[in-house]
């Protein structure tokens, strides 16, 4: 049986593992280098597979669960295991990080091998992070990630790279350095690094909203979350386009899915007492950032900024739930609201990922990102610009669109809770419009703007093929989501028990 | 029935599909035939559905086609509900769709001109034409076929998407593609309160299910719920509201409804088919859908009354001054949208809707006339040029006739029965704000007639084409173009006295609109036939109204044209005249204060806050500090052997003092 298989494992390790043998096989055949990386990729794609089909949606429990000391010193184990929430994150991984090496299959010339081992190890480590069940291995991994992200916006960056690697290594180091002590601690208490121990552990509330502190340092860098999200558009701006891809679509997720695996469930007494302050903090994201994401004249650090924005709609679908319980006594809405917010990161990755590759098709043909370079790109590409209008739309929350989902689930669950935060979220319907599709009139619409414009040539059956995928993985999406709903709706409601009910002694 | 409704869904997505994706290989023939053959096929089916209702051999059918996602308890699905009132609507959406499909072959026959040499956009834009105005007609039957707020919501932003698409469809003219932008953005607006009164209502009923939520509605009318500070709202007022801004944008309604007359900026076809016919009256139909929701708060039916009421007299007034013949037939458009929302006000639904019925009729046939117009003149739009069309182009002046008469309400004509209809329903509301919508219905009427008839004379009759070369080359255009408009001529003379009884006054709407007795204004009017109803209304008020209207429309604009001139002037130097040619100023407040504010905001938040404050003060700010502290922590790093021994004393003295003391 697929089960008796060690999935997670293999789905870890085979692009770790591959990632190190290309780097090893080194630049002299690099055609061959590019093959064996996404021969790797789809491999690891198709081994994540079973923990889609093979998944058992009826129980909240860990599933694929592989568990084996490591260092029996400190009681730190190799601990994996997924439920609802994070099985479609590591899918999604294995998904995305296939488009990144085809994406930099002819636009990387610079140490390809180099290029294609640190996103397979990349893909690897963050597959790591979403397993991990043990949390010293979930913080190893956690850490282990930034190396690849430091050394892709590093090597093949742009040219403010060393500004913007800084920036993100200290910014996001910063915050979780503080998880790290918090995890320490609870070790003490556990006697143990299991975090689904740590989810039983009892606590006071002064405890806990330390705690809960620490792992919002980490986890509101990673999403990131107003104020401290400065990082990501510079980050953005400089990184090469498959680092913004997985940046975007996949390394915020962690953030995200940080605030269920250890905020909610650890610390649900200090999240309570607390969640006006997430709320607070991703509605301004989501108003604030808006409008700053208007004025942007850089691609990218409009699409970077509109992340930011749609990622208030996750973290605030995840905080809502206590105002609705209260409202109701029940647990009424708030599932609607979390399961919108894991809908919206799933769609985000798919979404944000398609407008970088977007922005990377031009970027890799004039060389600029500034929206005022363009102008009628229409008329010499007219299929990229269907792609580009059609993933603009699924940006601004058009139904039948995977962006759409997600951004109406929280609204409705907003709602429920207080009727203004509703109304602040689904003013994201007029801003979103309005940044994206000013974007889109000035960069495809219009007379053709200068010759460069002019001489553009269509996308290629590569880039076709990349984005076709997506825009399937988007519409599909959008038009029936119930296949993702429905695998994380036992978490979700166990989730939601579990923080209904008080830790403090 | 299920496989004929599903038929009709998607035949036309189907043809839309072909045509978007395969049209270079099918060519253009290919692509018309296959999207046309989609949509008549839509409309053979749909008319078969309505004959079935009529005979009363089929019943309401609603049912869910598959769940969308079941979400803490609330399904949310895809389906079908095809009452009277669907079927209504789907025979109106397919046949006027179907009569632009045919009138298209004609119009866009020569569209490679409209783009800039070598635009590889422009080699398909014909098959992409036809595939948007189908993948319309999924949209609006989508629309107007769901069983739940989800996917009246989807059909909602679809058809707001597919006229984003073919407003900017000559995407290198920069007025068309910010007139798309401005109409997506403004439609936005309306589609934010949308949703907050789709969320009000998935709260409060946990489900969005219309037969679901209409059967707990009446269980929450007195529930009241606080908003501001404390202010106690009725619920079913908040929801009815929210929802109504979703309409004022899609239907165009003040202040709402400055995107419309940009949107003309869009090939003709699509001003016919979406803009005046079908998509601009899904608001119209939302509300008369709502009904068991808005016959619970009289708050926001005197809402829509008083926004409808403001809407039919004051755009109408703008469709004087205007001298573009497309603007013309599009601030008619917003007037007569303004007559229905009236209707719905005065709890007359099934008044707005069959008005919305004429009106695609007669209005679809304007616009498509005017297109006809504008390819003989070789796409001057200006009136002023025109005059004696008449004389090169018989039917399409002859069908221009019609349908001007029918939008001025000559009796017997379909707009006549609609309008009187509507008139009748305000006039005997006794809701608050119905004085006002009767003086602003019945003044209407006179406007109404007036730019109509404006506009028709100074088209068609009068001296020839000011430009000789143009009068050289006038001739009728062919027959794809002026066999829908004879196809639209039909019904805008003659579908009203046939179905006026039946569906104004009588049982046709039973079950698809719920009309509370007190409320019933339709019943109060006393109607004893279709021909009492006519020879009550050739005497009355609203058509002396018209006839003097056409009147002085006749007088300024044929027999005495100085006439026009010196009361322009008069209306000019009290500055009426420049208050309605800058279309009461909306424009520019929106421009300056929306456009401008938000770029003025979101600059001010990036440069003080994002780069300022966040970033200058805090991040490089610490970053700052600490080379700073670095630096003066350099400066202890001496080297000298007796300063480190000199700070271990001194370091030793004070922990021993502070151990001592403490």
């Amino acid at each position: 049986m697929l089960a008796d298989w060690p999935i997670l494992s293999l789905t870890i390790w085979l692009p770790i593992i591959g990632g190190i043998l290309v780097l090893a096989s080194g630049d002299k055949a690099a055609n061959a280098t590019r093959w064996t990386a996404l021969i790797i990729a789809v491999l690891t794609f198709l081994v994540s597979l079973p923990l889609y089909s093979g998944f058992d949606s009826t129980t909240a429990g860990m599933q694929f669960v592989e568990r084996a000391p490591w260092i029996e010193l400190f009681k730190i184990e190799y601990y994996l295991g997924v439920d609802g929430i994070s099985m479609p994150l590591i899918i999604l991984t294995t998904f995305i990080s296939i488009f990144v090496i085809i994406a930099g299959w002819e636009v990387i010339q610079y140490k390809p091998s180099h290029y294609m081992a640190a996103f397979l190890i990349m893909e690897g480590v963050m597959v790591g992070v979403f397993s991990a069940l043990d949390a010293m291995l979930f913080y190893v991994f956690w850490e282990a990630m930034l190396i690849p992200m430091f050394l892709i916006i590093g090597v093949w960056g742009g040219p403010n790279r060393v500004y913007a690697t800084i920036k993100f290594f200290l910014y996001t180091f910063f915050g979780s350095v503080f998880m790290l002590v918090a995890l320490i601690y609870m070790y003490f208490q556990a006697d143990s690094f299991d975090i689904l121990a740590f989810h039983d552990l009892k606590m006071g509330l002064d405890v806990q909203i330390l705690i809960f502190i620490a792992f919002l340092m980490a986890f509101a860098v990673k999403v990131p979350m107003w104020p401290v999200h400065t990082w990501l558009p510079d980050a953005h701006v400089e990184a090469p386009t498959g680092g913004s891809v997985i940046l975007a679509a996949i390394m915020l997720k962690i953030g995200g899915y940080g605030f269920l695996r250890f905020s909610l469930p650890i610390t649900p007494d200090a999240s309570n007492h607390l969640d006006w302050l997430i709320i607070t903090m991703s509605l301004i994201a989501v108003v604030y950032i808006g409008f700053v994401a208007l004025v942007q004249q850089d691609m990218k650090k409009l699409i970077a900024y509109s992340s930011i924005a749609h990622m208030g709609f996750v973290t605030l679908g995840f905080f809502i739930v206590f105002i609705i319980a209260q409202n109701s006594n029940t647990t009424g809405g708030a599932a609607l609201g979390m399961e919108g917010g894991m809908v919206q990161m799933v769609s985000h990755g798919f979404i944000s990922a398609a407008m970088f590759l977007c922005v990377g098709v031009l970027y890799d043909r004039i060389h600029s990102r500034n929206i005022a370079d363009y102008g009628g790109v229409v008329h010499t590409m007219p299929i990229f610009a269907g792609f580009m209008v059609f993933f603009a739309m699924s940006n601004a929350g058009l139904p039948g669109t995977s962006g759409f989902v997600g951004e109406f689930m929280v609204i409705l669950a907003s709602f429920r809770a207080d009727f203004w935060f509703a109304f602040l979220a689904a003013t994201t319907l007029i801003i979103g419009a309005a940044y994206t599709l000013w974007m889109v009139k000035r960069v495809i619409f219009g007379a053709v703007a200068n010759d460069k414009v002019a001489a553009l040539q269509d996308i290629n059956g590569r880039e076709f093929l990349i984005l076709g995928s997506l825009a399937l993985a988007v519409l599909i999406l959008g038009l029936w989501p119930a296949p993702l709903v429905e695998v994380m709706d036992a978490s979700i409601t166990n989730l939601l028990k579990h923080i209904a009910v008080t830790k403090i002694p | 029935m299920e496989k004929i409704y599903l038929l009709i869904v998607l035949a036309p997505l189907i043809g839309a599909i072909i045509a978007g994706f395969l049209g270079s290989k099918i060519g253009r023939a290919g692509a018309h035939w296959v999207t046309s053959g989609g949509v008549g096929l839509s409309a053979l089916l749909s008319i078969y559905v309505l004959l079935q209702f009529i005979n009363g051999s089929t019943g309401i059918y609603n049912d869910s086609l598959y769940i969308w996602m079941v979400s803490d308890g609330i399904r949310m699905e895809v389906g079908f509900l095809v009452d009277q009132l669907t079927a209504m609507m789907m025979v109106v959406v397919t046949f006027v769709s179907f009569c632009v499909h045919i009138y298209t072959i004609g119009y866009m026959a020569h569209d490679e001109e409209n783009w800039p040499k070598g635009s590889l956009a422009g080699t398909n834009s014909y098959q992409r034409f036809f595939s948007y105005i189908s993948l319309f007609t999924f949209s609006m039957l989508m629309l107007v076929m769901s069983n739940n707020f989800l996917q009246l919501f989807f059909g909602w932003e679809a058809v707001g998407l597919v006229s984003y698409l073919l407003i900017g469809f000559w995407s290198v003219r920069e007025t068309a593609i910010f007139a798309n932008l401005k109409a997506f953005l403004v439609n936005r607006v309306g589609d934010f309160g949308f949703i907050l009164g789709i969320a009000a209502v998935a709260m409060y009923t946990n489900s969005l299910d219309y037969a679901e939520v209409f059967k707990l509605a009446p269980g929450l009318a007195d529930t009241q719920i606080s908003l501001i500070g404390g202010t106690e709202w009725s619920l079913m007022t908040v929801i009815c509201i929210c929802l109504f801004i979703g309409a004022m944008g899609k239907s165009a309604q003040v202040p709402l409804h400055v995107w419309l007359p940009d949107s003309m900026e869009g090939p003709t076809p699509i001003s016919a088919l979406i803009h005046a016919a079908t998509m601009v009256t899904a608001g119209i139909f939302m509300v008369a859908r709502m009904s068991p929701l808005y016959e619970l708060s009289e708050t926001a039916l005197t809402f829509v009354l008083v926004i409808g009421a403001t809407t039919a007299l004051f755009t109408g007034l703008i469709g004087v001054v205007q001298n573009d013949i497309k603007r013309v037939v599009a601030y008619s458009t917003l007037s007569q949208l303004g007559y229905m929302m009236v209707a719905l006000g005065v709890s007359a639904y099934a008044a707005g809707v069959f008005h919305l019925m004429t009106h695609a009729f007669f209005k679809a046939l304007l616009f498509l006339a005017a297109g006809s117009v504008i390819i003989g003149m070789h796409h001057d739009q200006d009136i002023r040029n025109m005059g004696g069309i008449r004389k090169y182009m018989r039917i399409t002046w002859i069908t221009s006739l019609v349908g001007s008469l029918a939008l001025i309400g000559l009796p017997g004509s379909s707009g006549f029965f609609s309008k009187d209809a509507i008139i009748e329903a305000v006039h005997h509301s006794s809701i608050a704000g119905s004085g006002y919508a009767y003086f602003a219905v019945v003044s209407g009427v006179f406007i109404t007639a007036l730019y109509s008839f404006r506009m028709y004379f100074l088209v068609f009759h009068g001296k020839g084409p000011r430009d000789e070369h143009a009068k050289a080359h006038l001739h009728e255009s062919p027959k794809v173009v002026t066999i829908p408009l004879i196809l639209l001529a039909i019904p805008s003379l003659f579908i009203g006295m046939f179905t006026v009884g039946d569906m104004v006054f009588g049982e046709w709407f039973k079950d698809a609109i719920f009309v509370l007795p007190e409320h019933d204004t339709l019943s109060a009017i006393g109607f004893h036939g279709t021909w009492a109803f006519f020879t009550h209304g050739i005497f009355g008020l609203p058509t002396l109204l018209a006839a003097s209207g056409v009147a002085v429309a006749f007088v300024f604009y044929i027999k005495k044209p100085e006439l026009a001139e010196s009361w322009k002037k008069r209306f000019e130097s009290v500055g009426i005249y420049q208050i309605l040619d800058k279309k009461y100023g909306f424009d520019e407040t929106y421009q300056a204060l929306f456009a401008g504010g938000s770029r003025g905001i979101g600059k001010l938040l990036w440069n003080v806050g994002d780069k300022g404050l966040i970033d200058g003060l805090i991040i490089n700010g610490s970053a700052r500090s600490v080379d700073r502290f670095a630096g003066w922590v350099r400066n202890i790093q001496t080297g000298y052997l007796f300063h480190y021994a000199i700070a271990m004393i001194l370091g030793l003295l004070v922990l021993l003092t502070w151990f001592v003391i403490a």
